[in-house]
């Protein structure tokens, strides 16, 4: 066997692609909520005295800053892509890092929030919520699990944003690693590797004693290049972040501004 | 492939994005405020009128559908009627209990 | 989307089942990210769950072949009776043919590599797989398998003992197994076509696969909010369904019903796509009335949504409700017959190949519209009311889903082995196995509904006098039905090891997986195929 044995590093990258994947996920996410949106409908329509009633509770104060907090930080992220795809990484990096930190500003207050309303005996089950009526006790148990629910997106979203920080501070680096399996069909044969048409590099010939040809290429964008791999990233991440934001601007009204 | 990926960057600019921030901030304000007021039976209406106006900018900036290929317009309406759909007609059922 | 990082093209004549991986043994296919092995992961899967879950089906038959409490108790058949159902839906069913066949020919058919996202396809099996173990594992708990059925309504799945929290959850990880699945197709089939690819080229089965990944997507995550609210509500004492908190039992039913009426078009619609693709086949002429079958699906995913009240005529459901949901129910029938008048037209003058394929797809479509013309009798109000939890539902859904979606699968399998496994199977046998699953489908199903019309209600392990003859009759039909199951798969296990080679195109097939080698090799095609026609275009020049 003296054939040359290609080994072709073809990278299928399709941007928009990646985003499509993204657009759907983030309808099941939009319809995840949905079933709660629509219980919310349902139970206002049969308890509207009540929630008014039990929405007096809610602090307007927490809750308009916390929306301020999520639209800004919305702001950040879309600002933190502009810069990737205009090459100022250090800018990039801020902005990311004050989308992180107000994800960060928002939990702590939700945490606050809902320290006070536990304090003051009002959580699922409690005895002293399960005095009150009917209409009252479910809108709290809606408010818990919605933003609750809400709470644990902003966490993973959180968690997301942090990933790419990391990514990007590290540049884009990609390992490729071919691992070659075939090693006695190549006893003979010279190996070469191609990239794109023609290019490429070869080695020399393989004999007996080789066991496993493994060949490791490290990609790395070029200084003044853009981050393509990262960008795609972030801005689905991006996507995600604004998701969290438009279900809050929904979640704000139905039960701060119900008064 | 049939279709060639777009896999060029555009940027948009960070002018249109801090604008856009601005009418969410107004209209947070808008919304908190007429939520004093008391007008019944509109009050629900109107303000998940303005978290609609809201979320559609969020939507068609910030999350760039306003630049991106038809199919992206075509999903997120399959979303939004689906959304509607589901909520609306089980409404025939509660509201007529 | 960076999917193919690094693509070792060694011998390109080399077909899937030979290319070596960094991985030996069962790890090169746990681990693979290639759609056709991914695709058999999840055939070798579910048919195995099938199998079990077709055991305990005899069981309960068996139960029920005499009457007061013989084999099993009360509590025993309520849980087997839910594993049942839990295995058939979530593992079956569900994934069977998109996950399978929509998984290995999806990407064939449109000319691509892959599909558009590799280790999500590859995580969406593995997602599979721990929802079946979660499901599995509730057995050895303490409140052992739940005996709720598979609906899991409130309020008893809130109270009951039984270990429900678990085996929700399990159900919420196979629905976003599901989810990503259907992800990955609607991408894959939006941007990886091949040139001359159009839609209106694309062959039935990938149309219906679209359709089905829209509910996937749109429809799936309310099943997933609906079950995570029971576990909110056993788990941390939210009460959102709860009465005593304020909460309404009927909306849980709302919510599980907008997937899961969905869910059982994400079940048939894959498999009238298989049939399209079966008849032109083996009529040997181009299908008729492309356009309407591939649009009639996109209309059946749009009407199965708007459907679900149906389910709630007896629950307390509003009147008016219960009028506009069944007048919606009865506009589902036009575009699935007129799938069916398409397949009965393209079968006219077609020079038809009785091949075992086409004999288990024919048969399909009888038994299908036997259970989707009691499915017409149930939309109707007042027959409902009647009927409601009795055997008749049971056979009528026995009619559509194991007559439509599994024997599809079945005939898929038929028609697709040759090609998953270059193997071809023993036709004697195929042919012999039919008599018995299709007797002893009639017999077994059609006493349930005969029983249900009468009035044996479901869900019980016992029965009244008056009902034993027909039971006796449905168990034996049970017997038949399992042997000829058993003969069937036993077959293609034969064949994997002793079947003789199978050629490239051993039906005769115009779309573009018989145009590949079978099996095919690693990125599906030695060079990246142009289509230039329509895809049931049997011409002489273009089959030699």
């Amino acid at each position: 066997m003296k054939s040359i044995h290609a080994l072709t590093v073809a990278e299928h990258r399709d941007f928009e692609g990646a985003r499509l994947g993204m657009w759907l996920f983030l309808i099941t996410e939009l319809i995840l909520f949905t079933g709660m949106f629509l219980l919310y409908a349902m139970y206002r329509l049969k308890y509207a005295a009540a929630f008014h009633k039990a929405s007096l509770e809610l602090d307007v104060v927490i809750g308009t800053m916390n929306t301020l907090v999520l639209l800004t930080s919305s702001l950040t992220v879309a600002l933190s892509i502009e810069a990737l795809k205009r090459n100022s990484r250090k800018l990039s990096l801020w902005l990311l890092g004050a989308t992180i930190f107000l994800a960060l500003v928002f939990l702590v207050n939700k945490y606050f929030e809902w320290g006070a309303k536990i304090h003051h005996g009002i959580y699922p089950g409690s005895q002293e919520l399960m005095q009150r009526n009917l209409g009252e006790v479910i809108y709290f148990n809606l408010y818990y699990a919605m933003t609750g629910l809400h709470g644990l997106h902003v966490l993973v979203g959180m968690g997301v944003l942090t990933w790419i920080f990391v990514l990007i501070a590290r540049k884009s680096r990609k390992k490729y690693v071919v691992h070659n399996p075939h090693v006695e069909q190549l006893v003979g044969s010279e190996i070469a590797i191609v990239k794109g048409d023609k290019e490429g590099w070869r080695v020399d010939k393989i004999d007996d004693n080789v066991e496993q040809v493994e060949i490791t290429i490290t990609y790395e964008p070029k200084s003044g290049e853009v981050d393509l791999p990262n960008i795609i990233k972030l801005e689905n991440a991006g996507l995600y972040w604004h998701l969290v934001d438009i279900i809050w601007i929904f979640l704000f009204p139905l039960f701060y501004l119900i008064s | 492939m049939s279709h060639h990926s777009s896999n060029e960057v555009h940027p948009i600019g960070y002018g249109i994005f801090i604008f856009v921030w601005l009418g969410l901030v107004v209209l947070t304000g808008l919304t908190v405020v007429i939520s004093g007021i008391h007008i019944p039976k509109l009050a629900v209406l109107v303000a998940l009128l303005v978290a609609a106006t809201k979320s559609s900018l969020v939507v068609n900036y910030f999350m760039h559908i306003k630049y991106e290929a038809r199919i992206f317009k075509i999903i997120l309406f399959m979303g939004i009627v689906t959304v509607t759909v589901f909520i609306g007609l089980t409404f025939f059922d509660v509201l007529y209990r | 989307m960076a999917s193919h990082a690094i693509t070792e093209v060694q011998h390109l004549e080399e077909n899937y089942l030979q290319v070596k991986s960094r991985w030996r043994g069962i790890f090169a296919w746990i681990f693979s990210t290639d759609h056709k092995r991914i695709g058999i992961l999840y055939l070798v899967s579910s048919l195995t769950f099938f199998v079990v879950a077709a055991t305990i089906g005899i069981f309960m038959r068996l139960e029920q072949l005499t009457m007061g409490e013989t084999l099993m108790s009360a509590d025993v058949y309520n849980r087997l009776f839910t594993l049942h159902g839990v295995i058939m839906i979530f593992l079956l069913i569900i994934p069977g043919i998109p996950a399978t066949f929509g998984n290995f020919f999806l990407p064939i058919q449109i000319g691509a590599k892959d599909v558009a996202f590799p280790r999500l396809n590859l995580l969406s099996w593995w997602l599979y797989i721990i929802g079946a173990v979660l499901a599995v594992t509730t057995l050895f708990l303490p409140g052992s398998l739940p005996d709720t059925g598979w609906t899991f309504y409130v309020p008893y799945s809130v109270r009951t003992g039984s270990n429900v929290a678990l085996a929700v959850f399990a159900a919420f990880i196979l629905g976003f197994s599901s989810i990503l699945t259907g992800l990955n197709f609607l991408t894959t089939i939006h941007r990886l076509r091949a040139p001359g690819m159009s839609w209106h080229r694309m062959p039935l089965f990938v149309w219906a696969l679209y359709a089905t990944a829209w509910i996937q997507i749109l429809a799936t995550p309310m099943v997933g909010i609906t079950l995570l609210l029971i576990i909110f509500e056993r788990v941390l004492n939210i009460g959102i369904f709860d009465p005593t908190q304020g909460g309404d039992p009927i909306l849980f039913q709302h919510l599980f019903w907008i997937y899961s009426h969905p869910a059982v078009y994400i079940m048939v619609l894959p498999g009238f796509g298989v049939v399209s693709e079966i008849i032109p086949t083996f009529a040997r002429r181009t299908i008729f009335g492309y356009k309407l079958i591939a649009y009639s699906s996109l209309s059946i995913a749009l009407f199965g949504s708007l459907v679900w009240g149906h389910h709630m005529f007896v629950s307390g459901e509003s009147d008016i409700a219960n009028i506009i949901f069944s007048f919606l129910t009865f506009f589902i029938a036009v575009p699935t017959a007129i799938k069916v008048f398409n397949w009965t037209a393209t079968l006219y003058k077609g020079s038809i190949a009785l091949e075992p394929p086409m004999l288990y797809v024919l048969s399909s479509i009888f038994l299908f519209a036997i259970g989707g013309f009691t499915g017409l009798m149930q939309a109707t109000l007042p027959i409902d009311v009647h009927v409601h939890d009795t055997y008749f539902v049971v056979g009528h859904f026995h009619y559509t889903m194991f007559g439509g979606t599994i024997w599809v699968m079945l005939a898929g399998l038929l028609y697709w082995f040759p090609k998953m496994t270059g193997r071809m199977y023993n036709k004697k046998m195929a042919y012999l196995a039919w008599p018995f699953m299709f007797i002893g489908f009639n017999v077994l199903y059609g006493a349930m509904m005969y029983m249900g019309w009468k009035g044996m209600p479901r869900r019980y392990y016992d029965h009244l006098p008056e009902f034993h003859t027909d039971h006796v009759i449905a168990t034996v039909g049970s017997w038949l039905l399992y042997i000829g199951i058993l003969l069937l798969l036993g077959n293609l296990v034969v064949a994997l090891y002793k079947g003789t080679r199978a050629p490239d195109n051993p039906w005769g097939g115009a779309t573009l997986e018989w145009q590949t080698t079978s099996p095919p090799p690693l990125e599906n095609f030695t060079e990246e195929p142009v289509v230039k026609h329509e895809p049931y275009h049997f011409r002489k020049e273009d089959n030699g």
